[in-house]
């Protein structure tokens, strides 16, 4: 019986991860098609079409745009919520947990709806789609996301440090760059790297929000109205090798937290 | 200049207010933008309530709505379905030392960008893709199948996404639970399935309640899945949505649809909602 049962779980773990894994293989593998179709027969192994997409200056304008925006909207949102998270940590603020609420609502908004807010109030108000609207539309996702995690990790024996630092005779100031932004780094670069993946895989708020420079995501779905192609498969191979990167410098970012 | 109490009622408000002004001027202003959008006519100044008649009456609109339900619905359960056991067989089965690098490659495709992840389904689910060439080659099938633009290729390409999900959060569930409830049961007579379905299944519950409630919103707000896979042959809401602004330019009509979206989601949390609480405290 327990064999059985052991027997059947490999089956079955195993079918998973194949349903799991097939379509990334597939990706992975006809990227490196010699041929123009992203089709069986296997006819590669060629790297032509990572280097169509390296030579396509709209795809890679696009990348610097997405590399660009990410960035500079989770250094936003990582600040925001960074400041937010220490006020309401450390002072007693009224309707606090009111404010705190509002501050995570977007959290529970799906992001279509985000973007079409921000799509109306800015064509009411005249602003133009352009990177900058994208960004702020992936700040006002991020920043609920940053604030969550950095404020469930703003303990007690960290108030202990910064009134000794207090105590000592740091202003303000000093405190918070001195004392709590070192000690919170953990949570801090946790938040930046997640911050910096949803971005980079954001899709419908940069689809409505911006209209000439656009980011890889969007371009990537430019693409995808030629139907199947080797050079889709590159392109969204190379994204899955970014997001593995960012992946892998969060996980460190964690293990470096249990281990200290 | 030298004590916090100095400065005490300006400085924390001058620490919380960025944050909120950014969610207020960006995120609540929007919202209350869409609102008063979707009262108005496209192209005409006054106020009415004609955008939301118009999604009770266009059998079109009404039938988007059902799909999503319909499509929403199969995938939560299909997704729990398969990711449970799965969920299981990693807590329980794999070696503890394995688990954390087997759940890591569980996951591992969740990284893809989502609109590359939906368009590699279509390489499988293709006239001439991978699935279609198997059956043909193997001469199970004479002429291919149509898979790709179907509500089964919509189907598939959200359960993919939703299994990564759910494994994650049961796995954590069957993790969070005492072995000392399993031992229990066993000395007290019970057999390893009806340990399973009368401690381990009842507990996990509030987990899984939790699992499928992210999955209904994050499936019935999605609008790359049913696009890219589904084709045009049947509308989902969030495409419905889409095609207002993209090809008509009515922004007010698309936005009365969006707040009728949101509505059926925040009746699904009210629905939830003791499940949801469970899990929080």
């Amino acid at each position: 019986m327990r064999a059985l049962i052991r027997f059947a779980s490999w089956l079955y773990a195993l079918a998973i991860y194949g349903f799991i894994f097939l379509p990334v293989v597939v990706l992975v593998l006809f990227s490196l098609q010699a041929t123009s179709f992203p089709i069986p027969p296997f006819t590669g192994p060629s790297l032509r079409w990572y280097d169509a997409v390296l030579s396509d200056t709209r795809l890679t304008s696009a990348l610097v745009n997405s590399l660009l925006v990410a960035s500079i909207s989770s250094f936003a949102s990582v600040t925001l919520g960074f400041l937010s998270a220490w006020g309401f940590a450390r002072f007693v603020l009224p309707g606090s947990g009111l404010l705190r609420g509002l501050i995570t609502l977007p959290l529970t908004v799906s992001y279509l709806i985000i973007g079409m807010g921000l799509l109306v109030l800015f064509n009411w108000a005249g602003v133009p789609k352009s990177l900058v609207s994208a960004g702020i539309g992936h700040v006002v996702i991020n920043l609920p996301l940053c604030f969550a995690i950095i404020y469930s990790q703003m303990g007690d024996h960290q108030i202990n440090i910064e009134r000794a630092a207090r105590d000592l005779g740091a202003p303000e100031w000093k405190v918070l760059l001195l004392i709590t932004v070192p000690v919170m780094a953990p949570a801090i670069f946790a938040g930046v790297f997640l911050s910096m993946t949803f971005s980079w895989d954001e899709f419908v708020i940069s689809f409505l929000l911006t209209r000439f420079d656009t980011t890889l995501p969007v371009e990537i779905w430019n693409l995808l109205r030629s139907g199947l192609n080797p050079k889709t498969n590159a392109v969204g191979s190379l994204v899955f090798a970014v997001s593995i990167v960012l992946v892998v410098l969060f996980e460190l970012t964690l293990l470096r937290r249990k281990t200290a | 200049m030298s004590s916090a109490g100095n400065n005490g009622r300006a400085l924390p408000w001058a620490l919380v207010t960025p944050a909120l002004g950014w969610t207020l001027l960006f995120f609540v202003l929007p919202f209350i933008a869409m609102g008063l959008s979707s009262l108005t006519v496209h192209e005409g100044g006054s106020f009415t309530l004609s955008n939301y008649s118009q999604f009770f009456t266009n059998p079109s609109y009404w039938q988007a709505m059902v799909n999503s339900l319909q499509v929403t619905a199969i995938v939560t359960v299909v997704s729990v379905l398969l990711a449970y056991p799965f969920a299981w067989i990693l807590a329980e089965q794999v070696p503890e030392r394995w688990q954390r690098l087997a759940l890591m490659l569980a996951v591992l495709p969740f990284w893809t960008s989502y609109v590359v992840r939906s368009y590699s389904w279509l390489l499988v689910l293709a006239q001439n893709g991978v699935i279609n060439r198997a059956l043909t080659g193997s001469a199970l099938i004479t002429e291919p199948l149509q898979l790709a633009n179907t509500r089964f290729a919509t189907v598939t390409g959200f359960v993919h996404f939703f299994v990564m999900l759910l494994t994650l959060t049961i796995f954590a569930n069957l993790k969070q639970l005492s072995p000392s409830y399993r031992k229990a049961a066993a000395d007290l007579g019970a057999g390893p399935v009806r340990t399973f379905l009368h401690v381990v299944l009842p507990l996990t519950l509030p987990g899984i309640m939790v699992g499928a409630f992210l999955t209904f919103v994050l499936c019935i707000g999605d609008y790359i899945t049913p696009q890219i896979l589904g084709g045009n042959n049947e509308l989902l809401m969030p495409q419905l949505v889409m095609m207002q602004i993209g090809r008509r330019g009515d922004f007010p009509l698309a936005s009365a649809l969006a707040i009728i979206l949101m509505a059926v989601v925040t009746v699904a949390y009210l629905a939830c909602a003791r499940w949801l609480k469970i899990e929080r405290a």
